[in-house]
């Protein structure tokens, strides 16, 4: 990984779900709205922009990021994963257990769950609900799909230390 | 990674190069189109007209000749699970392969897509989605299902009698012969439609009351279910809106020079709701709104605070109100009563904060104005935006897509921010797509709350205990006061909205008088998942606890026997009550409260266990019975039950929407609290087996847990909570 000394007018390359771009764009735009409005992934949403709610939730090389107040010159140099690239043991788990339970409702928050839950498992493939609400509490779903998004992880975990995923 | 594919995207190439590399993607989100159809010219937005060799006997479906079933969705799929219930009364009766099934928004057209329950509106509210469709869905894939026999008893020349269908294969078992609903589509097109079609007896369902798949999981567990906000279409403007800082407030003047000088921004423009910037996307748009200076004009804002509502409330409850029923007596019996009750119940103002907050984009072109949304009430928007632009209703072509969160307030008569999007786009060049984006502390701070509203109840009770009189004040907004509904939905002065749960109280009570009063404010108010019950329940359910414990009784005994003659009623207390271990032991702190109540024509009840320590309220668990009728899919219901119960609780315990001399004080989900995943209880729910018709499931957990959970408290505690969100003294 390297950074880049931003200047103006700079291109930033930005590794996005394995792809790189070249993004001449303001350094300060949320990584969010460069991914929605002018790469075209618009399967992180958008909610409250102030790292309150998880439904943008990407990584940042490997790591769980809200998008929404992550400035792009952060992102310079980086791997960028969205839900459009989830392709993970953990990520594939999750997406069958929430398939099986029919997790989703309304589906908005949905993308940054995903993303939560399969970073979840990753660190730790057999999380206890204490390890699942730390992880999760930050990531709200109005539609209060919370029972099943609870036992999609558990769901996805056994499977992931069985090996069956 | 594949370092020799680059993608260039930039500011000044945006629109060309953002086309060219994400061109699938613009693929997907044209008007109407869904994964798996093809997709159609954003001409035909909407069209669910058939194509050559497509079997499409009437406004409902259509199959293809790969036997591709789309059942056409005349209702919002909000996440209430709509678009698999309607195709699940469809693919039943047309005994379709459920695997074969797609749903696809209808277009606005009230005449073949009209809520039945609504008369000659179309749209998606009071949980009657299900309820309103269930013959007409059903009769529409028998139809389909009877001229696919007709053409395969022509094809095969067999008598009609002898084909069978099943899993979405005709066949004549005699000659084994078998075609698929695609082979027969062109045949079965030709032939006449039947007049009349026999249902299935229930016992005959294969799908109707089965765990079957949701049609929606698939595109919203990969990311590629299309929203509003995921709309993009050439050349398409991004808009935010700067709003009044107070409610009555307009502009007086605006500096737009800043504004307009950050990259992207390409215009400012008033509107009747405040000041829109436009720009090349959201981000500028987002940039050029902060650097706007407005100097308001405040004459006209509404200045008062919750505090000081609530106080007018109180007064107001003192006085009469308007008669909404009257059986006997009961001032006169309350006057005279020797065990008497009195109690005022107060719930705030509540934001709807959907997560995906309000948005809309709308191009406006010579031939009309075509929208995209997550539409909610397409009759009332149609003719609103009809109105402004000066076009016929159906010159305005609304694209249903998926709504992500709802709550009501994507149905608004006020057409609110459509009509904003619509404003911002008439100002641009024609045929210019613009999308308007609200920030959540937009969504939060705009307007259009569940009311806050006041009860005040007296009680008295005979010598066995027994309530002999209830008298009950509401105070609050009406929420039909000045839109288009008042007219039908507004009688003798009365909100049916602001009384509906207390008015239908089920306890049968000899000494009985509701009034309202309707205090006028400049607060805009909305439907909110249960509307009225939100409050009726909480108020009505509290009190009768009150009363039982007046009484010296157990309050699941004492319902149960006030609800001798309501069965269904006693069917759903029973059965939670039971499942709940309702009278078995709790540990210290700990306690267990029960709700019943009607609502949307389903019945449900629930008992909540709670923990009090250090002055917390954690809710343990909560038990669910709900009689909704026939179960449609019993894993939706399910899901509607945990989730409505959730969206419930955060009511019951923490959102709050205050006015501080007339400025909404909360802005995002760190002030305006939601239920979180660490908040969520246990939940088991138990679906009352039923031959009635089906009703809805959408609303009627919401509003049962908030008085479950506070008469839970006091079996924990002894303290009486009457304020939502519920607070500990």
């Amino acid at each position: 990984m390297h950074r880049f000394a931003l200047e103006e007018g700079k291109v930033l390359n930005i590794t996005i779900n394995g792809k790189l771009y070249q993004l001449d764009l303001d350094p300060q735009m949320p990584l969010l709205w460069a991914l929605r409005d002018h790469v075209g992934l618009t399967g992180t949403k958008y909610s409250c922009g102030q790292a309150l709610c998880g439904s943008c939730t990407v990584y940042l090389d490997g790591d769980p990021v809200r998008s929404c107040v992550t400035p792009l010159s952060t992102a310079a140099g980086r791997e960028i994963t969205t839900i459009e690239g989830l392709d993970s043991a953990a990520g594939r788990a999750v997406k069958q257990a929430w398939k099986e339970l029919e997790v989703v409702q309304c589906g908005y928050c949905q993308s940054g769950q995903i993303m939560s839950a399969a970073a979840l498992l990753n660190r730790q493939p057999q999380p206890t609900d204490a390890d699942i609400d730390a992880a999760m509490s930050g990531n709200l779903c109005r539609c209060a799909t919370y029972l099943r998004i609870r036992a999609g992880i558990k769901l996805a975990g056994r499977r992931l230390a069985g090996g069956a995923a | 990674m594949n370092t020799g594919d680059i993608v260039n995207l930039s500011r000044r190439r945006f629109v060309t190069s953002a086309l060219v590399s994400v061109a699938g993607l613009t693929l997907g989100i044209l008007p109407g189109v869904r994964a798996g159809e093809r997709p159609s010219a954003p001409e035909n937005a909407g069209s669910v007209a058939a194509q050559a060799g497509e079997f499409s006997p009437n406004a409902f479906l259509r199959i293809d000749q790969d036997g591709l079933v789309t059942v056409i969705s005349k209702h919002l799929e909000m996440g209430q699970g709509t678009y698999t219930g309607l195709a699940t009364l469809v693919a039943e009766e047309l005994d379709a392969d459920w695997g074969k099934i797609r749903v696809a928004g209808a277009p606005a057209d009230a005449s073949r897509y009209n809520n039945l329950f609504w008369g000659p509106m179309q749209g998606t509210g009071g949980s009657t989605a299900i309820a309103n469709s269930f013959d007409q869905l059903r009769r529409a894939g028998a139809v389909a299902r009877q001229m696919l026999v007709t053409a395969a008893a022509e094809l095969w020349q067999v008598p009609e009698t002898e084909v069978s269908v099943a899993a979405g294969v005709v066949a004549h078992s005699a000659s084994g012969r078998q075609a698929g609903f695609g082979q027969l589509a062109e045949l079965a097109a030709r032939q006449p439609v039947p007049e009349t079609v026999l249902l299935k007896e229930p016992e005959a369902f294969t799908l109707i009351g089965k765990r079957i798949p949701r049609q929606d999981s698939a595109e919203k567990i990969d990311g590629t279910a299309q929203f509003t906000l995921d709309v993009k279409l050439p050349g398409m403007k991004s808009a935010l809106v700067l709003h009044p800082p107070r409610f009555g407030v307009s502009v007086k003047s605006v500096d737009d020079t800043a504004a307009l000088r950050v990259p992207g921004v390409n215009k400012v423009v008033s509107i009747p709701s405040g000041v829109a910037v436009v720009a090349d996307d959201f981000w500028s748009a987002r940039l050029g709104r902060d650097a706007l200076s407005v100097s308001w004009d405040e004459s006209g804002a509404f200045s008062r605070s919750s505090a000081e509502l609530l106080d007018e409330y109180r007064e107001l409850a003192r006085t009469e109100g308007t008669l909404v029923r009257k059986e006997g007596d009961a001032a006169q019996v309350i006057a005279q009563a020797d065990s008497l009750l009195e109690a005022e119940y107060s719930v705030p103002f509540l934001s709807h904060s959907a997560m995906e907050p309000m948005d809309c984009v709308v191009r406006i072109d010579d031939s009309g104005c075509d929208i995209w949304n997550g539409e909610q009430m397409q009759t009332g928007d149609q003719m609103a935006v009809a109105k402004l632009l000066g076009l016929k209703p159906e010159q305005v072509r609304i694209n249903m897509l998926y709504a992500g969160g709802s709550f009501g307030r994507r149905a608004n008569p006020a057409a609110d921010y459509l009509l904003e999007a619509v404003h911002i786009a008439r100002s641009l060049e024609q045929g210019t797509p613009l999308k308007m984006v609200w920030t959540r502390e937009d969504d939060t701070r705009a307007g259009y709350y569940r009311p806050m509203y006041l009860h005040k109840l007296r009680g008295a009770l005979d010598a066995a205990g027994n309530p002999l009189a209830w008298e009950q004040r509401i105070v609050g907004q009406s929420i039909l006061a000045g839109t288009p509904f008042e007219a039908v939905m507004v009688k003798d002065g009365v909100d049916h909205t602001s009384v509906e749960g207390a008015v239908n109280l089920p306890y049968p009570i000899a000494n009985f008088q509701l009034e309202l009063h309707s205090p006028q404010l400049p607060v805009p108010v909305l439907w909110w998942r249960s509307v009225g019950s939100t409050h009726t329940a909480f108020a009505g359910e509290c009190f009768i606890d009150e009363l039982a414990h007046k009484a010296g009784q157990d309050p699941v005994a004492y319902r149960r026997r006030l609800l001798a003659d309501q069965p269904r009623h006693l069917g759903v207390l029973n059965l939670a009550a039971e499942k709940a271990d309702w009278g078995a032991p709790l540990g210290r702190g700990q306690g267990r409260g029960v709700a019943v109540h009607k609502s949307f024509n389903s019945y449900v009840a629930q008992v909540a266990e709670v923990t009090v320590r250090r002055g917390v309220i954690y809710v343990d668990r909560v038990v669910i019975a709900v009689d909704c009728g026939i179960a449609i899919n019993p894993d939706i219901i399910e899901a509607q039950m945990q989730g409505g119960m959730g969206f419930g609780l955060s009511a019951a315990l923490y959102s709050e929407l205050t006015l501080d001399q007339g400025r909404v004080v909360q802005s995002n989900f760190n002030d305006y609290q939601i239920l979180r995943i660490d908040q969520m209880p246990e939940v088991a729910v138990y679906i009352v087996p039923s031959a009635e018709p089906p009703t809805g499931v959408g609303e009627p957990a919401t509003p049962v847990i908030a008085p479950a959970v506070a008469n839970a408290v006091f079996a924990a505690t002894g303290q009486r909570l009457r304020k939502l969100p519920l607070r500990l003294a």
